[in-house]
């Protein structure tokens, strides 16, 4: 079904609507926010009083009013660390913020932010894992032990006996770094606060774009009904991959300031304040350990993850630890499972949702061990994956923690790869190479891309026993409303809220195909309102759901639809709904399709002439569907868990040259192969497959947010080096298999953010096949001229 | 990111220039491209009181060619210079420009802008150290040449007076056996470099000027062999994220080795080529 996509002549001829493009209430203020300068410092007191004189200053609210009329945001987890849209009685991150001015202009608002006057008593901060879990780290949340926010252990099959057994244990220690994504347009909330006769309520406009459970957080801090919290959504939200999950805090914070101010008030996210303090994908520190019989087989898997979530666990967190859950044993068939899982707060931005999100943290570490464990015992990377693949047989597949693989051709996926690669000229191009003193490494990495996530892995953070009965946590629906008016022309609302995906595009294709109508018959509205688009907690734009869920959504409704456009084409024509089809168009008689009425006159004899309807057949041309896989359960008494309804597959392999002069690394080749099931739309899919691998090049290679001894993070675009064009110009063969997925409807899975978990570890196998005859191992990211120079440095010194 | 409050002024003449400088005693900025002081005035962190928009000075907007030499006016933006036969005329910064900023930037900044802005990692300024040009600095005593190696004082620091404009460089042109180097590395393409050299060789002289590694451009003037002992104590740079002291010390190295060979291949081509 490729065809163009229908968003792009307004966004590539300026006319993309986004917030800060739209004024949706008259007489709105502008505001800025103060934020903290100290990674962690007690707050003495704050004087609101100059600010306030300020010239055109209509409200300043700082933590004082913030705790007087919030609540904290509720937790996943019930560690006493509460989290405000400001710093109360303490600051805890470098840019948290302290107070909110709003005023008639941004300029106004940042002057007068100027003049907020805030005591600090700085305290000591803490930034890393490790520094953090110290006996003598300091303390960031004061009513609680220590700073860990989360703590379970979980042993599926027998690990002990499997590591007692085992020919070899191969282990190794990881550290995957925070980056994040840089959306074109930042976040951007316009909100009222409005006195109704019911009570107080908010309507708010921001580029958010789910998780919707986070609604109810929102609505949770006001302490209102979620449908107290209006709030709307443009088309165009500026991108996102995830960050802006991380809105909703801002939401409630300029909500409370319009309550201040008394008008609405607009507040727009600057580039610096969005590297600062919006949202990252955490930091890993993790130790894996494999139990391995003498053939390479892995028959046994420890896993230790330390999250390093930021100043608060904020929700969706912990979910990076256990979004992956159900298929942390990769692509292998693993039996026996022990996985400790931690967060850990530390004087760092909170973290959140980014593309992959928990993944390539995850397969970071699983397959710079199984690499290892191929040199261990002597394999080739290549055949020592193949060796432990979830094979064709096995599906669908049940690991042991839970997840249910649904379908996958993992050896016929790897063997293409090998093929378009053609790997054995490529170890032999590597070994002439060496040869002659050149550095060139290949690197493989084949994941499992889940998608459609069960919220129910949310429950995993809390131990079995203390979850609630009758309050379990589940599901994995999204929803559509499809609507057909008296010209034969079809509405589609989607819940999803695309981030630029391209939802419109597909739904649009989708819904022509089931109804048998030219697109432009389609007209898809992808706008969220929550007070009239139909949406429950999962509805969003986040772990791939659209391609699984969304569409599946669509079917079922359109289903439904034909069957009344049908049965009024089946009156025209004077049959029965049972001897008609619907196709180009036209109802026509199955037996003679040369006798038809257009699917417009079918539409307007329901609208116009309901009475000629066959006696009980309803004049219903809208349809809502939530598609509901009973697939998605909560977390089971043992603690396992099917955490995503979808599980695709990606191989890849990076091919990497690194200069021995200057030990620059370039990336020379990236051979990729995707398993997403039944493929919607080629090109949308071949543009997510980019996408995601520029991101995992961010990753691996360039973006890091470092944070110096003092806590001060690294918050501009000189600093934060997202690739460009120019570094995004390797060589790319992408290629697909298909096996659908029995679970969707169209038999599509997600696909948005495969590579973004695949390309890291590929990228650092390939940094590590080039080097390894100098005895250099890599087991952290991002890796550049500065790191390899360092690593070899290292070895050097070693051996003198 | 909105700037604080500041008053423009835009003369048309150098002398209200120095006057509206002289009057904001200290407190005046000058802007032309506004490439690296726009997002400094957004960031807040400068706040200068008066912006003096140079723009409107017609005189400064002028290429002149004279006694060998070129003369490049304040106003005169880096990408015209790029697209200008000068870029011929005057070889390494043909060379260099190409590394300044992204095109955009360079439509936009101007080639005495950035040798004002003194960034230690910026490439313009290596280039007037390494051909040895003169700055133009006019105040209220008048015009007054400074040789571009003395101009640099430390990272965003000059011999730039409070009340002066940098009115123009004057770079020599080239002569028929010269020969020229120049390259940087830097994290991505357009990045301020982490290491970077300009090479000018000239009979059996060989100039280095690195730039990236100490906190203004730093030259040496050489004749015979350039050994790796004076390259690397060159380099004296703290680290940073990007790169530390060792590494620059490598990367320069091997940068000022590589182009001191391109450029005395270069030049040894020219002279066979003249006595052929």
């Amino acid at each position: 079904m490729s065809c163009a996509r229908i968003e792009d002549p307004a966004l590539l001829t300026g006319r993309g609507r986004f917030l800060d493009d739209l004024d949706p209430f008259a007489g709105t203020l502008t505001a800025a926010i103060v934020r903290s300068p100290h990674p962690h410092a007690r707050i003495r007191g704050v004087d609101l009083t100059r600010a306030r004189r300020h010239p055109g200053v209509a409200a300043v609210v700082g933590p004082e009013e913030v705790a007087a009329e919030l609540k904290p945001f509720p937790l996943a987890v019930k560690t006493p660390m509460p989290y405000y849209p400001t710093a109360v009685g303490r600051t805890r991150f470098v840019g948290e913020p302290v107070a909110v001015v709003v005023a008639a202009d941004r300029y106004l608002a940042e002057d007068a932010a100027e003049l907020v006057d805030v005591d600090y008593e700085p305290l000591p901060h803490v930034t890393d894992i490790e520094a953090a879990l110290g006996a003598d780290a300091p303390l960031l949340h004061e009513e609680a032990a220590d700073n860990v926010a989360t703590d379970r252990t979980f042993t599926f099959g027998d690990v002990s006996e499997v590591f007692a057994t085992a020919d070899h244990i191969v282990a190794g220690e990881y550290d995957f770094p925070r980056y994040s994504s840089t959306p074109m347009e930042c976040y951007s909330v316009v909100a009222e606060w409005q006195e109704e006769a019911g009570g107080p309520a908010i309507e708010a406009w921001s580029n958010f774009h789910g998780p919707f459970s986070m609604v109810a957080v929102l609505a949770g801090a006001f302490g209102m009904p979620a449908s107290r919290v209006r709030l709307r959504i443009p088309a165009d939200i500026g991108g996102s991959f995830g960050i802006k999950a991380g809105i909703y805090p801002y939401v409630a914070l300029v909500a409370l300031a319009s309550k201040h101010a008394g008008r609405p008030v607009r507040w727009t996210e600057d580039r610096i304040e969005h590297l600062l303090a919006s949202s990252a994908g955490s930091d890993r520190k993790m130790r894996f350990e494999a139990a391995v019989s003498a053939d390479g087989r892995i028959r046994g898997l420890r896993a230790d993850l330390i999250d390093n979530v930021g100043a608060y666990l904020r929700p969706p967190e912990p979910s990076t630890l256990y979004r992956c859950f159900g298929n942390i044993t990769g692509a292998y068939r693993i039996d026996a499972v022990e996985i400790r899982s931690r967060a850990v707060v530390t004087n760092k931005t909170p973290t959140g949702l980014n593309r992959g999100f928990g993944g390539q943290q995850l397969y970071f570490g699983l397959e710079r061990l199984v690499d290892t464990i191929a040199l261990r015992c002597d394999v080739d990377p290549v055949e020592l994956r193949r060796r432990n693949f979830v094979r064709g047989r096995d599906f669908p597949y049940a690991t042991p923690t839970g997840g249910v693989y649904d379908s996958g051709d993992y050896h016929t996926a790897l063997d293409m790869l090998c093929k378009n690669a053609d790997y054995e000229a490529l170890r032999r191009r590597q070994a002439a190479a060496r040869r002659r003193g050149e550095y060139l490494g290949i690197g493989v990495a084949t994941i499992v891309d889940p998608s459609a996530t069960n919220i129910g892995y949310v429950g995993l953070a809390t131990p079995a026993e203390q979850r609630a009965a009758g309050r379990g946590k589940s599901g994995s629906t999204e929803h559509v409303r499809v609507t057909v008016d008296p010209n034969g022309v079809v509405s589609v609302l989607l819940g999803t809220v695309p981030q630029g995906q391209g939802h419109a595009t597909v739904a649009q294709a989708v819904v022509a195909d089931t109804l048998g109508l030219p697109r432009d018959q389609v007209r898809p509205v992808v706008e969220m309102d929550t007070a009239t688009t139909p949406w429950t907690i999962t509805s969003g734009s986040y772990s791939s759901r659209f391609a699984p869920l969304l569409t599946s959504a669509l079917v079922e409704a359109c289903e439904r639809l034909a069957e009344t456009i049908k049965i009024a084409g089946a009156t025209l024509l004077g049959t029965d709904a049972e001897a008609v089809e619907l196709a180009d168009g036209v109802v026509r008689l199955r037996e003679r399709p040369e006798e038809s009425v257009p699917f417009r006159h079918a539409a307007g004899l329901v609208h116009w002439d309901p009475g000629s309807l066959p006696d009980g057949v309803s004049a219903r041309l809208y349809e809502e569907a939530a598609f509901t896989p009973p697939e998605s359960k909560a977390a089971s008494r043992t603690d396992q868990i099917n955490s995503s309804l979808c599980y695709g597959f990606v191989a890849e392999l990076a091919v990497v040259s690194i200069d021995p002069d200057t030990r620059s690394i370039r990336l020379e080749q990236v051979f990729t192969v995707h398993d997403a099931g039944t493929i919607l739309h080629p090109v949308l899919l071949e543009g997510q497959v980019h996408g995601a691998l520029a991101h995992a090049i961010g990753g691996a290679l360039y973006e890091e947010m470092r944070y110096s001894p003092s806590g001060q993070p690294a918050a501009t675009f000189m600093d934060y080096l997202c690739p460009t064009t120019a570094e995004t110009a390797y060589e790319l063969d992408s290629d697909h298999l298909q096996t659908p997925s029995p679970l969707t409807k169209l038999g599509a899975k997600g696909c948005g953010e495969g590579s973004s978990m695949s390309l890291p570890a590929a990228i650092a196998g390939a940094v590590a096949d080039a080097l390894r005859h100098e005895g250099v191992e890599i087991t952290s990211l991002p890796l550049h001229g500065d790191v390899v120079h360092g690593l070899l440095e290292r070895t050097t010194e070693g051996t003198n | 990111m909105k700037a604080a409050p500041f008053a423009y002024a835009r003369p048309s003449t150098l002398d209200e220039a120095v006057a509206e400088l002289a009057s904001a005693d200290g407190g005046g900025k000058v802007i032309s491209g506004g490439q690296s002081l726009v997002p400094v005035l957004a960031m807040r962190l400068a706040r200068p009181e008066v912006l003096v928009d140079i723009n409107g000075i017609a005189e400064l907007g002028r290429i002149e060619r004279s006694d060998g030499a070129v003369e490049i006016g304040a106003t005169v933006r880096q990408r015209a210079v790029e697209r200008d036969r000068l870029s011929a005329e005057v070889p390494l910064l043909g060379m260099a420009l190409p590394w300044v900023g992204h095109r955009e930037l360079r439509s936009r900044g101007t080639v005495c802008g950035s040798l004002a802005h003194a960034d230690p990692a910026a490439e313009l300024p290596a280039v007037a150290c390494c051909l040895d040009a003169t700055v133009t600095l006019s105040g209220r005593t008048g015009p007054r040449q400074v040789a571009a190696r003395e101009f640099y004082a430390g990272a965003m620091m000059t011999g730039l007076g409070p009340d002066e404009v940098l009115t123009s460089v004057r770079l020599p042109l080239a002569r028929r056996a010269d020969g020229y180097g120049f390259a940087e590395i830097a994290r991505r393409h357009g990045d301020f470099a982490l290491a970077g050299v300009a090479v000018h060789v000239r009979d059996n002289r060989v100039t280095v000027t690195g730039f990236g590694i100490s906190d203004r451009p730093v030259t040496r003037t050489v004749t015979g062999e350039v050994t790796g002992d004076l390259l690397d104590a060159m380099v004296d740079t703290d680290g940073d994220g990007h790169a530390s002291r060792d590494y620059r010390r490598r990367l320069f190295r091997v940068l000022a080795e590589r182009e001191i060979g391109k450029a005395r291949a270069r030049a040894g081509r020219k002279e066979r080529d003249d006595d052929q």
